[in-house]
């Protein structure tokens, strides 16, 4: 791979972009469980609640630190590596991020030192206030953030203004209530409940394997289960609702996800898993399933969803007419007000191929200038690598449905067999840990990698949309973020663990009222009611 | 949608011109203090418990602090795409160091007390004291910059060309302006440790602050005059149209004009200057006498003195062009639409009023000194 800028700018961004993910959905799902706690001490009054609130919050702060502080990377990168994307997009892209801070990043953040820091300053209603307006802030931010990026994949409410050189927005509506954004909205945060659920569970059995804080576990699993398990199932419900949303909105991307190389009669079958192969345009010792594919695709049995060769034949008329476009916009940019009404008559018809006529500015300054196969290399261009988003799909879709088996099991095993939690069950859950962030990579790797070669899909080509900058600067930088994040890495795991082995503070007592109860609760129940006599360990 | 068209797309401008100044001046005050408080860290503070005290000072508020600088390049990027677009990317390296010390700062923040040992916690003392001082250096050497005018052109497409290098930026006036900024928050930190600890702490920072004050004042004055006579100002050739679409190229520019000419055709916005001047030197006298409240209030008068005093001597000039006038960013040519300015008008409307009510309330169940006693019996909870 040849290092120029468009590459290096696409790495740093794809490396800080992903450590940045590390910590958000841990965040994001952590927060909701913190206050879900919060609230059960507040109602209560049992003081192990309160302590669980603690202990899970601790956590959450080691991780929110460095969510925070890889976010300010996020906000001020478009403009430094992306400087032509940023006056292409600002006037639509820039506004979601803007609502973001003011928002959510500011509840967010204001109160989560009060959180911290406000134990002993507030009554016991209030803090639990703070506590939900630090997840509220931090969902509400996941919201913009995704507008923003659900903008980039399908980009409405915006038209091309030729005098300015820039797209910018039409209608804020259809900006905010794209259905890409909100599709991937609710995928998102699931994802993130379900990250926290799952390190809720695994540090939670570690414990209970460990035969230590087997109170604070215990109850930390049955509510890390229960909440796993809802956001487990909606995390894949709602990502098949944002593969849905992509079959009109993206079609190159899904086709590429599914290794679709022709147009196949409705509905088409689905590929399980092949070797995809880009030259010769088809998947190896592929298995099929019949019909899956459209009927997951179009929700019918008639809707015909197009194949890669297809939709390069149309990438190929989109460039031509892109030509046309550009050609018009010359005049019109030099004639100004002046133009004449037939040029803006052609430039307002094809100026949603205009896109597409950029992708040939790799291979000729001009567009106009292109020939017949230069203009057949670009519209091979759009289709982006089918093998690593045919893959990366596949096993992020497992990992999903590996959720939804872990969390049913373990919420029956809590709900409805006093939590008497095998052995080997309670290693899975350990070794588990790592799972949702593999899975959470991957699901951004498909939605980032899969719109390529465009930053926003159809209108601007990534490879324009990068900053004058040189390879040594860029290479400086990639080199300092990741010294400094690898730095930051190793610290933050070591802190973690550490306070993980460390454990609460101290552990607490239930109260006597509770443990009478829970007592009289076993003898009526046989001893099959949650928390039984004989503990795992 | 029209709803857009009930304000004139160049009072819109203005305004966003205005919330600028607002979001900067916000950036300055909040974040300010603690960037402040950061770079003051290893010379007020001499015991393992006097920093922890420092640090609690500001342990639970520098996080929404540091929201303002997160929105202010949030709303560049929605008000001032250009603006976002040209700078950034312009001052690549410079925008690198600020970010890695910024990243390391909340971190040095929340896991600097979680340790025992003391090679951990020096090493995060450093953290914060490089994360104070330098991004409130280079914030001081940009603004140092924007006035002389940077070295970019646009093409025709309005790719923005950056011909400048990274030591370009270090020139004198810039250093200058880099270093009123440092004393001005140091002055500013000095101001919030005054009101928020006691005994040697506190009397540590109220001798640097005020030291730090009179830095501040003489290098405003010295920039001031620099500025006036030994560099040359942007003017707008001919009358441009102010409700027009946003692309730099359609105006012409003017090099040579001093700024003090902004001073001739209005001026009342010497008061910028002045507010300045009274704010900082008040300051340095309540930290003198030992005044808390008061002194801080003073302080953030004159940061929002010396701020204003730079945006209305260059309107409506936000990025001045040293190679190319002609590209020069003005409030009239680089600006989002009509309907982005307006949307984004609302929320801030909005949000603006709740941000200051809540962060209010915030400080005020904070409100109170940090004692060594605070720190020695929340050994676990505090950093």
């Amino acid at each position: 791979m040849e290092l120029d800028i468009v590459e290096l700018s696409r790495l740093q961004f794809a490396m800080t972009a992903m450590y940045h993910f590390l910590f958000v959905p841990l965040t994001l799902g952590l927060s909701v469980l913190v206050a879900i706690m919060e609230t059960v001490y507040v109602m209560t009054n049992r003081p192990i609640w309160r302590q669980m609130t603690k202990f899970w919050g601790s956590l959450f702060g080691i991780n929110f630190v460095l969510g925070v502080a890889t976010g300010i990377t996020m906000e001020f990168q478009f403009g430094m590596n992306w400087s032509y994307y940023s006056h292409y997009m600002g006037d639509i892209f820039g506004a979601p991020l803007a609502i973001e801070g003011l928002m959510a990043f500011f509840l967010e953040a204001t109160f989560v030192g009060l959180f911290f820091f406000g134990w002993d300053k507030l009554s016991k209603r209030a803090h639990l206030t703070v506590t939900w307006l630090v997840a509220l802030g931090s969902n509400l931010s996941a919201l913009w953030i995704l507008i923003a990026n659900g903008w980039m994949q399908n980009p409405v409410g915006a038209e091309f203004n030729p005098m300015t050189m820039r797209m910018e927005m039409t209608s804020f509506f259809e900006v905010m209530f794209n259905e890409v954004a909100q599709a991937k909205f609710v995928h998102t945060v699931s994802a993130g409940y379900v990250t926290a659920a799952v390190f809720v569970l695994g540090v939670s059995a570690w414990y209970l394997l460990k035969g230590r804080h087997t109170e604070l576990a215990r109850r930390s699993i049955s509510v890390a289960a229960s909440f796993g398990l809802a956001s487990a199932v909606s995390v894949v419900v709602l990502g098949d609702e944002s593969g849905y949303s992509a079959t009109h909105s993206q079609k190159m991307k899904l086709a590429a996800i599914e290794a679709m190389w022709h147009t196949q009669p409705a509905p088409a079958s689905f590929t399980l898993v092949g070797f995809p192969n880009r030259e010769a345009r088809e998947t190896h010792y592929a298995i099929h399933v019949p019909w899956a594919m459209g009927l997951i695709g179009t929700r019918s049995l008639t809707t015909e969803i197009p194949g890669i060769a297809e939709l390069v034949e149309n990438a190929e008329a989109r460039i031509r007419s892109g030509i046309i476009a550009y050609d018009a916009l010359t005049q019109i940019r030099e004639l100004r007000d002046d133009a004449p009404a037939d040029v803006v008559a052609t430039f307002e018809e094809h100026s949603g191929d205009l896109g597409f006529a950029f992708l040939l500015r790799r291979y000729v300054d001009d567009p106009r200038d292109a020939t017949d196969k230069q203009i057949a290399i670009a519209s091979n261009d759009t289709v982006p690598q089918v093998w690593p988003l045919f893959w990366a799909f596949r096993f992020m879709v497992a990992l999903g449905f590996g959720f939804i088996a872990t969390m049913t099991y373990f919420f029956f095993m809590a709900s409805f067999r006093g939590m008497r939690f095998p052995r080997p069950a309670l290693r899975l859950a350990v070794i588990m840990i790592p799972a949702p962030w593999i899975a959470a990579e991957l699901g951004w790797f498909v939605a980032e990698f899969g719109r390529q070669p465009w930053t926003v899909d159809g209108v601007l080509p990534t490879a324009m949309s990068v900053s004058h900058l040189s390879v040594s600067d860029l290479l400086l930088t990639l080199a300092g973020f990741v010294t400094l994040y690898t730095v930051l890495f190793v610290i933050e795991m070591g802190l973690m663990l550490k306070y993980i082995r460390k454990g609460p503070y101290m552990d607490v007592a239930e109260t006597d009222v509770w443990t009478e109860r829970h007592t009289h609760r076993l003898r009526t129940h046989d001893g099959k009611g949650p928390f039984a006599e004989t503990p795992a360990e | 949608m029209i709803l857009h068209e009930l304000i004139e797309f160049d009072t819109l401008r203005v305004i966003w011109w205005l919330l600028l100044g607002v979001l900067l001046i916000g950036f300055a005050l909040t974040d300010g203090f603690d960037l402040g408080v950061g770079a003051l860290l290893p010379f007020v503070a001499k015991t393992d418990t006097e920093r922890r005290v420092v640090i609690n000072t500001v342990g639970p508020v520098w996080e929404g602090n540091q929201v303002w600088f997160i929105l202010g390049g949030g709303a560049i990027f929605a008000a001032w795409p250009s603006l976002y677009a040209v700078s950034f990317s312009g001052f690549y390296l410079a925008m690198f160091v600020v970010l890695a010390a910024l990243i390391l700062r909340p971190v040095a923040f929340t896991y600097r007390s979680k340790r025992e040992d003391t090679t951990w916690r020096t090493a995060w003392d450093w953290a914060l004291f490089v994360g104070g001082a330098v991004p409130a250096l280079i914030f001081g050497v940009a603004v140092g910059n924007v006035l002389q005018g940077v070295p970019f052109r646009l093409t025709d497409d309005l790719w923005a060309m950056y011909e400048g290098g990274f030591f370009g930026l270090l020139n004198p006036f810039a250093l200058l302006a880099g270093a009123v900024s440092v004393a001005m928050l140091l002055q500013h930190g000095a101001a919030w440790l005054t009101l928020k600890t006691e005994g040697p702490v506190s009397q540590r920072a109220r001798t640097y602050g005020s030291v730090a004050g009179i830095v501040a004042m003489a290098g405003y004055a010295l920039a001031g005059v620099w500025l006036l006579f030994g560099i040359d100002g942007y003017t707008l050739v001919d009358d441009v149209v102010r409700n027009g679409p946003s692309n730099p190229l359609h105006s012409e520019v003017a090099k040579g004009v001093s700024w003090g000419a902004s001073y001739t055709a209005r001026p009342w916005i010497a008061i910028a200057p002045l507010l300045g001047f009274v704010g900082m030197a008040m300051a340095m006298r309540g930290l003198r006498a030992g005044r808390e409240v008061s002194t801080l209030l003073w302080s953030k008068l004159g940061i929002f003195g010396v701020i204003s005093s730079v945006g209305l001597t260059m309107f409506p000039f936000i990025l001045p062009s040293t190679i190319d006038p002609r590209s020069s960013l003005t409030v009239w040519d680089s600006s989002s639409s009509h309907l982005t300015l307006f949307v984004m008008l609302v929320v801030t409307v909005i949000f603006v009023p709740l941000i200051l009510l809540y962060t209010a309330w915030v400080y005020k169940v904070l409100w109170g000194k940090v004692t060594e006693d605070d720190v020695t019996s929340n050994s676990e909870s505090l950093y």
